[in-house]
This record gives C-alpha cells, sequence and structure tokens, in this order.
C-alpha cells in the first residue's frame, strides 16, 4: 500500500541500519519485506484458487449430466438464509476492510473494534450456516450418512418446498443422483466453512495483538493478508452462493 | 563345459531358449504399429547417438589438457532454431502417424464380430454372441475383424493382447471398445495391464487364433444350449419389459423393434444414434435417455441386472428386427405355462438380491 | 597442465572458517527452530536421504521378488504393498523434494545474493510438514501398509482395497502442502530478493528450472489436495463422487490426478536440470551456451507441462479427438528438453573439459534423459501407445527420467555442492568409481525392463509367464550394483566430514555469487549485500576478480 511504502522509505532515510523492530533480518527494507509477504499472500491465494478449482470443476460436470437433480436439489435450499449469509459476509469484508484503512491510520481502538465486528460476523455467518446444516440433517438430507429420497421421488410429501415450487417426482435413478448434488453442497460448503474457522481462529489471535497495539506502529503487514485472505473466503462465496443456491432454481 | 554340473546346463539352455526379444505379430495393425515403433526406434538411436557423439568429442577435443582456455561463446540463434525445429518436425511426423494408428485401432469396422469381455476382480469373462462364455480365455477366428466390447463389474482393468498390439481399459459403468483381425493361428497372452488389486498378475488368460474352421468347430462344441439373444430374451420376458415395451400402439415404452443402430429424438431435443452404450444406459438411468413422445416413467435397473444381464439384454434388442419375435416373447410370457421355469433360469442375469 | 580444475588452499594451514552456519549455535533445539534455510536445507539432506533408503530397500524387494516368475518371496498382496509404498516414497518423499528442498533451499538465496528465503518460518513449516508426512507414511507402512499403487486410481482405493489409504493420502496430503510452501518461497524470493544488479537474465539458470517447477508445485499440488481429500470422504462417508453406480466418474479422478501428476514429473526433472546447467558450465569454464533458450525452455515445460496431463487416459475411453489435442501438445513439450540436451552438449563445444565427479554424473544425466525423454515420444504418440502404456516400457521411460535423469543430477549437485555446503571435499578417486558403477548398474536394471515392455509384461505384476524372466534376471542383477553405487557415496561422503582435504571457498573456480563466500557460508550469507555487475558464468569476470585479490593482497 502506498502510505505504508512511504512510511517504510521514511525510516530508511533515517539511517540504514536502524531497523524497525518488526521489520526481519533478511530483508534489506521493510518496502521490501512488505512487498514480499504481500506477493506471497497472493500465491497462495492462486493455491487456494486451484484447491477449490478441483470441486467447481466436479460441480460444472456434474450439474451438466443431473442437470434435474441439481435443479430439485437447489429448491431444498433456504434462499432466506443465503441472501442473509451472502450480506453479512460482505458487511464482514467491509469490516475488515476498514480494519486494515485502521490499521494504516494507526487507530487501535477503532482496529480492534473492526476486528471485533469481523470476528462476530464470521460467527453469525458460521451459525446461519450450522442452522442450514441442522436442517439437512432433520430432512435427512446428509449424503453417506443420512440420505433418503422421499423429498425427491414424491415432493408433495415435503410441504414447505412443494407449496413454493411444486416439483415433480422426480424418477428414481435421477432422485439417486441428488445425493451427489448434496455432496458438493457440503463439500464446497464445508471447505469453506473450514476456511471461515481457520480465519476467526487467526482474528482471535489478531484482536489480541491489536490490543496491544501491534498493528498501529506502521507495521500492516499482517493485518493486510489477512484482510487479502478474508477477502478472498468472502469471493469464494460469492461463487458458490449463486451456483448452490440461485442458479436455474426456477427451471421448471 | 565339463566343469559345469548338467542340471545347470540344461536351466542355462532352457533359459536362453525360452527368452524371446520381441513379441510376434499376429493381427493386422501388428505390423503397422511395428513401422512406427521401428522408425521411432531408429530416430531416437539416430538422436542419442548423435547427441553421444558430441559430448563424446567435444570432451576428447575440448579436455582442459588440449584447450586449456575456453573461448566464452553467446549462442547461436541459427543452431537453436536447428535443434528446435527438426526434433519438432520428427515428433509432428510420430504424431500424425500415431494418430492414424490410434484411430485405426479403436474405430471397429461395420462388418465385426462382436465379442463382450467383462473384467472382475480378478478374471477376464468373455461372451460370444451364441453365447459361448470364456473364463481367461478368448477364441476368435483369423482373418476376420473382431471387436471386443468391455466393461467392468469393479474396477479399472485393462485388457491387453501384447501380439495383436491392442489395449483397451475396462471401465466401471461404462463400454469401451476395441478391435483387432488376427493373422496368426496361436496361443497368445492376454493380460490385464491396468493395476487391479491383490491378484492382478493372476487376471491373465490365452487367446487362442484359430482357423475360421476349427473357430466354428469350437463354437459348436462349447455352445451353452442358448444365445446371448435368447437369455436377453428370457430376461426382457422375467423383469416384465414387455409390459411396456410390446409395439402395441398404445405401447407405454417405444417400440424396440430395429431400434438398435437408428436415430432417436430425446426428450430433451437431442439425438443420439443408437448403440451398445445407449441401450446400456437406457435400462440403468432410464430417465435422462427418454425418447421424445414417452413419459418419463421407466424404472431403473440399476443394482437389478448383472452386467452380463445388461449384455444379454442389448443383444436382445439388437436382434430385434421383427416385431415376431417381441409378440412372441409377450405371449410366451402371459400364456405359456412353463414361462415360470424360464423366468427363473433368466434369473442368472440379474444380480441376487 | 593438469586435468583438475580444483584449486584448494595449503592443507596445512588451511582450517575451516572460525563462524560458520554449523557452529554458530549448537544444541539440537538451534537446529530444530532454525530459520536458517541452509540449515532447513541439511535437515532436508538427512530426512530425504533416510527416505530415499527406505524407498531402495522397497525397490530391492521388488526386484527380488520379480527374480523368478512366480510371486514365491511374498504373497501377491505383500508385493502389491510394497510396489506402492516404493512409489510413494520415492516420489512424495524423495524425488519432489530432493533438489529444490536440498541444494535449492541451500542455493537459490546464495544465488540471488540474498540473507534467507523470503519466508524463513514457511520454510521450517514446510519440513515439519515434510516430517509428520514422512512419519504418517511411515507409520502406515507398519501398520499394515497401502496397495493402491502410487495412483491411488478410484474405485480400487475408494471401494475395493481395505489397506491404510486413509493414512497414507493424507500423509500424501500434508507432504502436498510441504512442497506448496517450498514453491511459494522459492517464487517470492526470486521475485522479490533478488541482489542489487541481479536482473531475470543474470540469475544462474539453476534459479530459472527452480522458478519453473515452483510454479508447477503452486499451481498443481493443491489439484492433488482436493482430490484425496475427495478419496477419503468417499471412503469414510461413501459420498459416491468417483463411485459410477451413484453416479459419480472415476475418471474425472483421473483427470484431477492426473493434472497434478503430470506436472509433477517436471516438478521432479527441472531442478534437476538446474544442477546440470550449473555443473556443465564450471566444468567446461564456458558459459552456458544459448542461455535465453535454456532459461525460456525451463519455462515453457511449465507451462506446456499444464495441458498435456490427459496422455496418461489414452486407452482409457477419452474422446479420440481429445487424443489428438493432447497427443500433440505433448509432442510440444518434448521440444524444450531437446533443446535443453543440445545446448548442454554445446557448451563443451570450444570449453575447456575436465571429469570430475559432477561432471561425470552430469555426463551420465545427459545420455540417460536422452534415453528417457525420447522413449516418452513413444507414449505420447497416440499408437504405440496404446501397446507400450501400462507396460514395463513406462516403467523402464519413467526411470530413465527419474533415476538416470534426476537421482543423476541429485548425486551430481550434492558432490558439486559438498564443498560449499561442510567446507571440505569429497574423496574425488573413489567417487568417480560411485559415479561410473551407478551408470552401469542403472543401465543393467532398466534397459531390459524396455524390451520386457515391448514384450507386453505388464506392470505391477508379481508373477509374470516365464519366457520374461532372463530379462528380469538381468535386471536384478543391475539392480544389485546400483545399489552398490548408492551405498557408496554415503559413506565416503559421511567419511569426508571429518577427514575431507579443506576446500576453501571456491574449489571449483566458479562464478555462482554462493561461491565467493567462505564454505562453509556465514549464517547470513554475505557479510554484505554483493552489487553484481556481470552476467551469470562469467569466467572473465572472475579471473579479473582473482587479479585484483593478488593486488590488494
Amino acid at each position: 500500500m502506498p502510505e505504508n511504502t512511504a512510511i517504510a522509505g521514511a525510516t530508511e532515510v533515517e539511517g540504514h541500519h536502524e531497523h524497525p523492530p518488526y521489520q526481519r533480518h533478511h530483508f534489506e527494507t521493510m518496502g521490501q519485506q512488505n512487498d514480499a509477504t504481500n506477493f506471497a499472500m497472493w500465491l497462495f491465494l492462486l493455491t487456494e484458487i486451484m484447491f477449490f478449482g478441483g470441486l467447481f470443476t466436479a460441480y460444472l460436470i456434474y450439474r451438466n449430466w443431473y442437470y434435474p437433480a441439481f435443479v430439485q436439489g437447489s429448491h431444498q435450499l433456504s434462499i432466506f438464509w443465503g441472501t442473509l449469509n451472502t450480506a453479512v459476509l460482505i458487511t464482514s469484508s467491509f469490516t475488515m476492510a476498514m480494519g486494515v484503512w485502521c490499521a494504516e491510520m494507526r487507530k487501535k481502538s477503532a482496529l480492534v473494534l473492526c476486528l471485533v465486528l469481523t470476528f462476530v460476523l464470521g460467527l453469525v455467518f458460521l451459525g446461519i450456516k450450522s442452522i442450514e446444516y441442522h436442517e439437512k440433517w432433520e430432512k435427512h438430507h446428509v449424503p453417506g450418512l443420512r440420505y433418503n429420497l422421499d423429498s425427491f421421488l414424491n415432493p408433495a410429501s415435503d410441504h414447505e418446498v412443494y407449496q413454493e415450487y411444486h416439483d415433480k417426482p422426480l424418477p428414481l435413478d435421477m432422485a439417486r443422483h441428488t445425493e451427489l448434488y448434496f455432496f458438493l453442497y457440503f463439500a464446497m460448503t464445508g471447505m469453506h466453512a473450514l476456511h471461515m474457522i481457520i480465519g476467526i481462529g487467526i482474528l482471535t489471535f489478531m484482536i489480541i495483538q491489536a490490543q496491544r497495539g501491534a498493528y498501529t506502529t506502521g507495521h500492516v503487514t499482517f493485518v493486510e493478508n489477512f484482510g487479502l485472505y478474508w477477502h478472498f473466503v468472502d469471493i469464494i462465496w460469492i461463487f458458490l452462493f449463486p451456483l448452490l443456491y440461485l442458479i436455474s432454481r426456477h427451471a421448471n | 563345459m565339463s566343469h559345469i554340473s548338467p542340471v545347470l546346463w540344461q536351466f542355462l539352455v532352457k533359459w536362453m531358449t525360452d527368452f524371446s526379444l520381441f513379441p510376434p505379430e499376429a493381427s493386422k495393425i501388428a505390423p503397422q504399429m511395428d513401422a512406427l515403433y521401428f522408425f521411432m526406434v531408429l530416430v531416437s538411436l539416430i538422436g542419442l547417438t548423435l547427441v553421444i557423439l558430441l559430448v563424446v568429442a567435444f570432451s576428447l577435443l575440448y579436455n582442459k589438457r588440449r584447450h586449456p582456455v575456453a573461448v566464452q561463446i553467446e549462442g547461436s540463434t541459427l543452431l537453436e532454431a536447428t535443434w528446435t525445429i527438426i526434433p519438432l518436425g520428427l515428433f509432428l511426423v510420430m504424431f500424425v502417424w500415431g494418430a492414424l494408428i490410434y484411430f485405426r485401432v479403436y474405430t471397429p469396422p461395420n462388418n465385426a464380430m462382436n465379442v463382450y469381455v467383462v473384467g472382475k476382480q480378478w478374471m477376464w469373462k468373455a461372451e460370444h454372441p451364441g453365447g459361448q462364455h470364456e473364463i481367461n480365455a478368448l477364441h476368435v477366428p483369423i482373418n476376420e475383424p473382431v471387436q471386443i466390447t468391455l466393461i467392468s463389474e469393479d474396477v479399472f482393468h485393462s485388457f491387453s493382447i501384447p501380439a495383436f498390439r491392442v489395449k483397451r481399459e475396462a471401465i466401471p459403468g461404462r463400454y469401451t471398445s476395441v478391435w483387432f483381425e488376427a493373422t496368426k493361428v496361436g496361443k497368445y497372452h492376454l493380460f490385464c495391464t491396468q493395476y487391479c488389486g491383490t491378484d492382478h498378475s493372476h487376471m491373465i488368460g490365452w487367446v487362442y487364433a484359430m482357423t475360421p474352421d476349427d473357430y466354428q468347430k469350437w463354437l459348436n462344441s462349447s455352445t451353452s444350449g442358448s444365445s446371448l439373444a435368447q437369455n436377453g430374451e428370457r430376461l426382457f420376458a422375467s423383469l416384465s419389459c414387455s409390459a411396456c415395451h410390446n409395439s402395441r400402439p398404445d405401447a407405454r415404452g417405444p417400440n424396440l423393434v430395429g431400434v438398435y443402430g437408428s436415430k432417436l429424438t430425446l426428450t430433451d431435443g437431442s439425438s443420439i444414434t443408437v448403440d451398445d452404450a445407449y441401450l446400456r444406459q437406457a435400462i440403468l438411468n432410464p430417465s435422462q435417455h427418454v425418447t421424445q413422445g414417452y413419459a418419463p416413467i421407466m424404472p431403473t435397473y440399476q443394482g437389478q441386472i448383472s452386467e452380463e444381464g445388461v449384455i444379454d439384454l442389448v443383444q436382445y434388442i439388437k436382434n430385434l428386427d421383427t416385431d415376431y419375435r417381441l409378440k412372441q416373447t409377450t405371449t410366451t410370457t402371459t400364456l405359456l405355462p412353463e414361462s415360470q421355469g424360464k423366468a427363473t433360469s433368466a434369473a442368472k442375469g440379474m444380480v441376487k438380491q | 597442465m593438469s586435468d583438475t580444475i580444483v584449486v584448494l588452499p595449503d592443507q596445512a594451514t588451511a582450517r575451516l572458517p572460525k563462524t560458520n552456519y554449523l557452529n554458530k549455535e549448537n544444541g539440537l533445539l538451534s537446529w530444530l527452530l532454525t530459520g536458517d534455510h541452509k540449515r532447513i536445507a541439511i535437515l532436508y539432506l538427512i530426512s530425504i536421504t533416510f527416505f530415499f533408503f527406505i524407498g531402495g530397500a522397497l525397490a530391492s524387494l521388488i526386484r527380488l521378488e520379480l527374480l523368478t516368475p512366480q510371486s514365491d518371496l511374498m504373497a501377491t498382496d505383500t508385493y502389491n504393498k510394497v510396489f506402492s509404498m516404493h512409489g510413494i516414497i520415492m516420489i512424495f518423499f524423495f524425488l519432489v523434494p530432493s533438489v529444490p528442498a536440498t541444494i535449492g533451499n541451500f542455493f537459490i538465496p546464495m544465488m540471488l545474493g540474498a540473507k534467507d528465503l523470503a519466508l524463513p518460518k514457511i520454510n521450517l513449516l514446510s519440513w515439519y510438514l515434510y516430517m509428520a508426512a514422512g512419519t504418517l507414511a511411515i507409520y502406515s507402512m507398519i501398520v499394515g501398509g497401502v496397495d493402491t499403487g502410487w495412483t491411488f486410481t478410484t474405485p480400487l482405493s475408494t471401494h475395493y482395497v481395505n489397506t491404510h489409504v486413509i493414512t497414507t493420502g493424507l500423509a500424501v496430503f500434508i507432504a502436498g502442502f510441504s512442497s506448496i510452501f517450498t514453491g511459494l518461497n522459492f517464487i517470492v524470493t526470486i521475485h522479490k530478493m533478488r541482489a542489487p544488479g541481479m536482473t531475470w537474465f543474470r540469475m544462474p539458470l539453476f534459479v530459472w528450472s527452480h522458478y519453473a517447477a515452483s510454479i508447477l508445485m503452486v499451481l498443481g499440488t493443491p489439484v492433488l489436495a482436493i482430490a484425496l481429500v475427495l478419496i477419503v470422504l468417499e471412503r469414510t462417508i461413501g459420498i459416491g463422487v468417483f463411485d459410477p453406480t451413484k453416479g459419480g466418474d472415476p475418471l474425472l479422478f483421473q483427470h484431477l490426478f492426473w493434472f497434478y501428476s503430470h506436472p509433477a514429473v517436471y516438478i521432479m526433472i527441472l531442478p534437476g536440470m538446474g544442477v546440470i546447467s550449473e555443473v556443465i558450465s564450471t566444468f567446461s569454464r564456458k558459459r552456458v551456451f544459448g542461455y535465453t533458450a535454456v532459461a525460456f525452455s525451463s519455462v515453457a515445460i511449465a507451462v506446456f507441462g499444464f495441458f498435456v496431463w490427459a496422455h496418461h487416459m489414452f486407452i482409457m475411453g477419452i474422446s479420440n479427438y481429445a487424443v489428438l489435442v493432447f497427443s500433440l501438445l505433448t509432442m510440444l513439450v518434448a521440444v524444450p528438453s531437446a533443446i535443453k540436451i543440445f545446448n548442454w552438449a554445446f557448451t563443451l563445444y570450444k570449453g575447456s573439459v575436465t571429469f570430475e565427479t559432477p561432471m561425470l554424473y552430469a555426463f551420465g544425466f545427459m545420455g540417460l534423459f536422452t534415453i528417457g525423454g525420447l522413449t516418452g515420444v513413444f507414449l505420447g504418440t497416440a499408437g504405440t501407445d496404446i501397446h507400450l502404456t501400462e507396460t514395463y516400457f513406462i516403467v523402464a521411460h519413467f526411470h530413465f527420467v527419474m533415476v538416470g535423469g534426476m537421482l543423476m543430477a541429485f548425486l551430481s549437485g550434492i558432490h558439486f555442492y559438498w564443498p560449499k555446503m561442510t567446507g571440505r571435499m569429497y574423496p574425488e578417486k573413489i567417487s568417480q568409481l560411485a559415479a561410473v558403477v551407478t551408470f552401469i548398474g542403472f543401465n543393467f536394471t532398466f534397459f531390459p525392463q524396455f524390451i520386457l515392455g515391448t514384450l507386453g509384461m505388464p506392470r505391477r505384476y508379481a508373477s509374470y509367464p516365464p519366457e520374461f524372466q532372463v530379462l528380469n534376471v538381468f535386471s536384478t542383477a543391475g539392480a544389485s550394483i546400483l545399489g552398490v553405487g548408492y551405498l557408496l557415496p554415503v559413506l565416503y561422503l559421511t567419511w569426508s566430514l571429518k577427514y575431507g582435504a579443506i576446500a576453501g571457498n571456491n574449489p571449483w573456480q566458479a562464478t555462482g555469487l554462493e561461491w565467493q563466500t567462505q564454505s562453509p557460508p556465514l549464517t547470513e550469507n554475505f557479510t554484505e549485500i554483493p552489487i553484481v555487475d556481470h552476467e551469470a558464468y562469467d569466467y572473465e569476470w572472475l579471473e579479473r576478480q582473482k587479479e585484483k585479490e593478488v593486488a590488494s593482497a
């Protein structure tokens, strides 16, 4: 970030050998250190994209093959919770971005506030997600462990969904493939949730550190990089939400 | 020589005689593939010799004793272009040649006789159209194209006959095929080359290439009494397929007579040529393969029919040229008292529940 | 005129430098918590050597079993476990980290004029991940092993074996992250840590080849990771994503697996190619012929390497047209390797060639890699692939590339850099002998396998038809020679730690920045960051430097 480089540059002018305490010994300048760690974070996110890429590929292939199963599977997801969660996550990205700005502006209590807000919104997201998971468990829509085809062979038995979509019964062979849809749903949102949990863990650590003033001395790389990670997790959701909840919902 | 013990001597002799360096060429494609193989060997040898010559010659000419001070050279665009373009050209020749052979191996001629081969841990089960079954063996006539339609009941296997230079994976859940035309009478190795678990190395057998006369004799002597199509017919009846597929004008299922090889339009508007793979899919995953104008009411038979049973059904449908046979099935199953017995014998195509 | 370029200090007065990275701090903890890339490289060197010999022991069991046509030494399922573990350990725990994590880790920062890799803690983390993964792999081997082959083919691995697939899969998953972090660290270091004046085209080719390999590690490995996660989920809760009876597609696994595992082949060979560039240049006293061509051919391999994965699936029933495309692209990826071989050969031209051990290994590399590469074309050509794939031909092919190529390069590099890493020379005569023994043993072991493959002998067979025995006996006999060739270096290199001649800063008179410092180097590599004003492999610059030193002394 430009401000940041300027600060690092200023330190350098004062004296080459007087490193700020947070500069690692093997870097020549703060600028180099920030550049390197930022770049590393971007590369790491690239590997994450490839990681999720495998799942997205599987999703695209199976959706193409078992389209009706995917349509009816998506009817089982709640638009309300999904949209709410999207809003929660985008808001948390906003508070995170604010946090990075606060750190750069060296506003300690505002930074802590932003991080706590992000932390809370992250937990809210996971809470809503677990409500949705619980609903799937209740309806026997957990592939492998607890799965039952009733909602697809006999949609009328599933009153709430039926009232809204009036699904026709799926033939048995197609109904079986809804299990693949739910597997991908759980794998993709589960992987995403795992990233959220890791993120929340790091946030806890960051809140403590921020309280001690670790990020408001001009060295904001850590906050910045965590921000990148958090936005990345957000973006993954921005792709998951339409793919799993929205696309072709009203196809039949 | 007298010092060598006779046992060891015998062993050595046996060893050196029972030893080969190149597989027999016993199919029509084999010499073609070998021509490409030897071309590639030749190119490789020339390339390797060139590299060795360069390294040895430069090492001798420019070793430190002879040439104490190195002359610094940047490189040469001309040389770079040479060793980019020449290998590329050679590789492209191999690519085109190889692609031609590849297409030949995997494009069976229309007049090929079809043998079904089902792979399972750890055996090959071959089924001839006349109903002859073999395990870990395959009898084929020479000078006649033979198409092998492969499927696996469990894991990936790979059907390999080195003497014919053909190989194809048997994949669970879909048909693959390969064809060959044997040219020499003989007994050749049949291997499973895709690792498939504990007894992978015992999933081997023999291919017997026979003169057409001998083949006919073999067919007659090893007949099981009913052809695949006849087995399929019984299965068709016992699964009550004819309740819907009965060629009547008001039938709930499409007429199957002459359907094989025809072009169908499906409910989603796509058109498809009916082949083995389509028929298999239509039996196991019917809802995705519904003919236009019909309701998707057919139940799936996934898990109820074994792969052999599916093959029998496919063969039966394939051979339905007139609706005479179909009507006969319909009537026999409803009228004849021995239909009960037939249904049980047909049950061997069904998976034991 | 002597026929060696080795210049050693006067042994009577020479001493190892008083402070260096090895003795700066003492105690086990100072090693286990180190951030120093050189120490981490040494940790890696010890661990991969350990895994190499475990993999090697498994290999000798394989060769012993194949001495006779029957499966008499061990039962077929034991044999299956042995070759599976051989593959898994050699690939994920030796070949992938071999050159990058040891020589690369040690020398990339030094070659660039940096004090360390950009992310020292991540570097240490990657070693710990590697060790955790290795421990898990050894554990799964002890409790019963795995018999899926290193390819984890579904549905065999998911539904038809009851061995320790989950543990091993997890081990490979973790090893994958170790490799991702190493690659990530290299890319960041190469981008951001170059010394002033070290432009991209002044970097040694060793760095270029590691850059290319790192791109593959960073982009390919996560795909393997997700494929393994799916396998574990399939085994534990049965989700059916690769299960044809549930509508899944087993070929999807093949695509995901080879999307990593084909580039992995280049992850394994590219760093080796980097070593060969350094060695050939140094022992011909000449700049590598066509520097830019060699540099770009590495990047070209990395780029094309991502688009050829389906050539492992030519006979698996993918569409004929897909086969056309992938076969064509495979031909394209073969060209950069040819370019490299010819450039190395022409580096000797008008050079001043000497034949120290690293150079002998490099010559071995060139011969064996040429054979390995050319036989790869046999397999990339769709037609001949039908006959040759899944036979011993393919086994011979990848052993020529991996063992004949990468292992030769690794040994070349270890001998070449030994004086810098330890401050002492290895014994020259016996190591030359080891190089020759390895070369002979290797050819004896693996050349017969080309013929076996052409005859049609399938790979992964515990027993085989008797007419294949003669060639198998040759192969096993060769393997015992090869074994000696690999044991020798361990013995004399260990010996040399104490008794080797003091090497001095630059025994090879090489030009890289790493050779302009003391051996073994200081923890911070350079007393002051060098300013680079010359190209890589500039021997005239080196001469001028020496004159300057003499003048100032």
